[in-house]
């Protein structure tokens, strides 16, 4: 939550920190003091980093501790626990003595959380889920700043009818409800049987790139609408003017003058955006149109577990909860890089 | 006040015109896709594809085809699910009134509780509640709303079913008109799940914009009048921070009903619109999620068009010239 303090406490604050120096420090090095000051935010960005960490370690989990692969069912396997053979998937544990349920967290090295309906190893697949979402959440939302910047930069800059096409086309994408535009999308290019031919690319049905682009196109209004209007304002000042007055043409007034000025607005949103795309891919593949077997992400496997929710709970609670710590840690640390980068709060999300 | 209305009709009309062209191109002119092979669902015979192949005029030019499609969709409204070999058109109306029972209740409870916390973070800024409420609707904006349904689902439904929450039914629903009472026990835990979200966001926004207004010099001239500290939130800040609230509000719950609710439906078997454009999806039905997504984005244009009206009409600040 953004703390409003008029610019003038701010500044004093940052010169009884500085010792009274902050006159000749840049901005940026103000805006890092700012940031290591607020622990909660930092530990945050901690909890995140060490999030990726881990699920990028997922190979080495798999090979190393599990000894298993997750992607391959195991029916019909059975392992040591404390001495004794337990079947991976245990027969006749239903109401009647019948029907099979998966092996439930053993708290052990193999089958830490259980098995899923596939006899796959749970921990192992939370692991490489968070793999696939934090990739397609990082990379879609870098993709959503990427093209909202530079659209943003193009509108604002040269305005007029460029300007006016470029808004109302983002009206249009804004106007239509993430979720419905999101599952349009992905019915059209998950139902295509060679998947996106784009003619030079070629992209097949269960790649990741699918949910990546879908979503990373979704949420470029997000970001384009206060990235203009940041440049709209940026156009106006004295510094731009003097640019202009020594000559400057297009080329240098964007890229040396203006675009360094927005740059930290589209850093403030970055994390912010993450934990929404995030929870956008979750939902989608939940709902199946995100990302396809043989891929696993949390959303998928939540969507595995909801048939054993009452017999084998983690199987759904686990990457839920690796959901929630995820996407918390980055609402926690998007709200202290905005605090420090932007202390008069210009930038808003919703 | 006619100009503004005027402007913002033809407004209207012309973004729900893109929004429809825009539906389409991404269903009939996706390159390298065969429409008629894809609204036929999954295995069709090559009969059914000639047949769409004809009824959608997919060998005739574009304009025409937009017109056949929007033909079939408003005026004939014979779009049939390939899945259930029933019109589309009833199947959304009828399951309507189910997503504006769970989206009204969810809406009633999220207004409640965010203005509660809102205030109440605002008022007890410098307490250790403060810091408390905040971190509280952080973790409620963060939590995906199916992952929650499911751990409601699971306290209610499993071990704790048969003492405390023996009076929670089974996920279904039961129409209003047909019994009331069980119709309010089936939405109530959907209700909470569905509005944890909002409470947590709203309850943000209202506690930044209380703040906010504290520094203005209208709010510190009630004081120096001597007005007490109650009459002040309740007469000058809390009314003006609602401005932002009232207008997120139109926003968020005109999405709701055209089909945001989706994921909170699925979750607690609740047979809405969100239901049938699940089902619609699992069998790849495109003719439904073809309809279903512009009716809902035709109903969040009219939403947000009657907002602004009404926002005018209350305000003629905010009517620009």
């Amino acid at each position: 939550m953004a703390v409003f303090e008029p610019e003038a406490e701010v500044a004093i604050r940052d010169a009884e920190e500085t010792g009274g120096d902050v006159i000749g420090r840049s901005p940026w090095a103000l805006a890092g003091r700012r940031l290591v000051r607020n622990k909660l935010a930092l530990a945050a960005f901690v909890l995140f980093l060490l999030i990726v960490a881990v699920s990028f370690a997922a190979p080495l989990y798999a090979r190393h501790v599990a000894h298993t692969d997750p992607f391959v069912s195991n029916l019909s396997g059975s392992f040591q626990q404390n001495g004794k053979t337990v079947q991976v998937i245990q027969q006749g544990t239903g109401k009647l003595g019948l029907g099979e349920t998966p092996i439930g967290p053993t708290w052990q090295a193999k089958y830490l959380l259980g098995a899923d309906e596939q006899g796959r190893d749970v921990a192992a697949r939370v692991l490489y889920g968070g793999r696939a979402s934090l990739e397609i959440g990082i990379g879609s939302a870098a993709l959503a700043c990427l093209l909202a910047t530079v659209f943003g930069l193009i509108a604002g800059f040269f305005g007029g009818w460029t300007d006016s096409f470029l808004s109302r086309a983002m009206d249009l994408v804004w106007a239509f409800p993430v979720y419905l535009l999101a599952i349009s999308l992905a019915t059209v290019l998950l139902t295509a049987p060679n998947g996106l031919d784009l003619g030079i690319v070629r992209v097949g049905a269960s790649s990741l790139w699918i949910p990546l682009l879908i979503i990373g196109l979704i949420y470029v209004p997000y970001v384009y609408r206060p990235v203009r209007g940041q440049v709209l304002s940026l156009r106006q000042k004295e510094f731009v003017e003097a640019a202009i007055a020594q000559g400057a043409g297009s080329f240098r007034l964007i890229f040396r003058e203006i675009l360094p000025n927005v740059a930290s607005t589209v850093i403030v949103l970055l994390p912010l955006m993450i934990a929404t795309t995030i929870l956008t891919e979750s939902a989608l593949s939940y709902l199946s149109i995100g990302v396809q077997a043989p891929q696993a992400s949390w959303g998928t496997i939540i969507d595995d577990g909801q048939a054993l929710l009452y017999t084998r709970p983690w199987v759904a609670i686990a990457p839920g909860i690796m959901i929630v710590l995820t996407v918390l840690a980055l609402n926690v640390f998007g709200d202290g890089l905005r605090d420090a980068l932007d202390p008069r709060s210009k930038v808003r999300m919703k | 006040m006619l100009a503004f209305t005027v402007r913002r009709l033809v407004g209207l009309v012309a973004v729900m015109f893109a929004l429809s062209v825009l539906v389409f191109l991404i269903f009939f002119a996706t390159p390298g896709i065969d429409p008629a092979r894809q609204m036929a669902g999954r295995n069709p015979s090559p009969d059914t594809i000639k047949n769409i192949r004809h009824e959608f005029g997919l060998d005739r030019p574009l304009p025409v085809r937009y017109a056949l499609m929007m033909e079939h969709m408003f005026i004939s409204r014979d779009l049939i699910s390939y899945g259930s070999h029933t019109r589309v058109v009833p199947q959304i109306i009828s399951a309507t009134p189910v997503t504006l029972s769970l989206v009204v209740g969810a809406a009633v409870l999220w207004v409640l509780f965010s203005i509660v916390f809102g205030v109440a973070a605002a008022v007890l800024r410098g307490t250790f509640f403060d810091p408390l409420l905040m971190v509280l609707a952080l973790i409620g904006i963060s939590m995906p709303v199916f992952w929650l349904g499911e751990v409601a689902n699971l306290i209610t439904q499993d071990k704790l079913h048969g003492s405390v929450f023996s009076w929670v039914p089974p996920p279904g629903y039961t129409p209003l008109t047909q019994n009331p009472w069980q119709w309010f026990l089936h939405l109530l835990i959907p209700w909470l799940t569905l509005s944890v979200l909002y409470i947590g966001f709203y309850a943000r926004v209202l506690r930044a914009n209380l703040i906010e207004t504290e520094n203005e010099d209208y709010v510190r001239t009630a004081r120096a009048k001597g007005i007490s500290e109650r009459r002040v939130l309740l007469r000058h800040t809390l009314r003006t921070s609602m401005i932002t609230f009232v207008s997120l509000f139109g926003l968020d719950f005109g999405v709701l009903v055209a089909g945001g609710a989706l994921l909170t439906e699925v979750v607690f078997g609740l047979p809405g619109v969100g239901q049938l454009t699940y089902n619609s999806l699992t069998g790849l039905d495109l003719p439904v999620i073809m309809t279903t997504v512009v009716y809902a984005a035709f109903f969040i244009t009219l939403a947000s068009a009657a907002v602004d009206l009404v926002y005018a009409w209350l305000d003629p600040r905010v009517r620009p010239t």
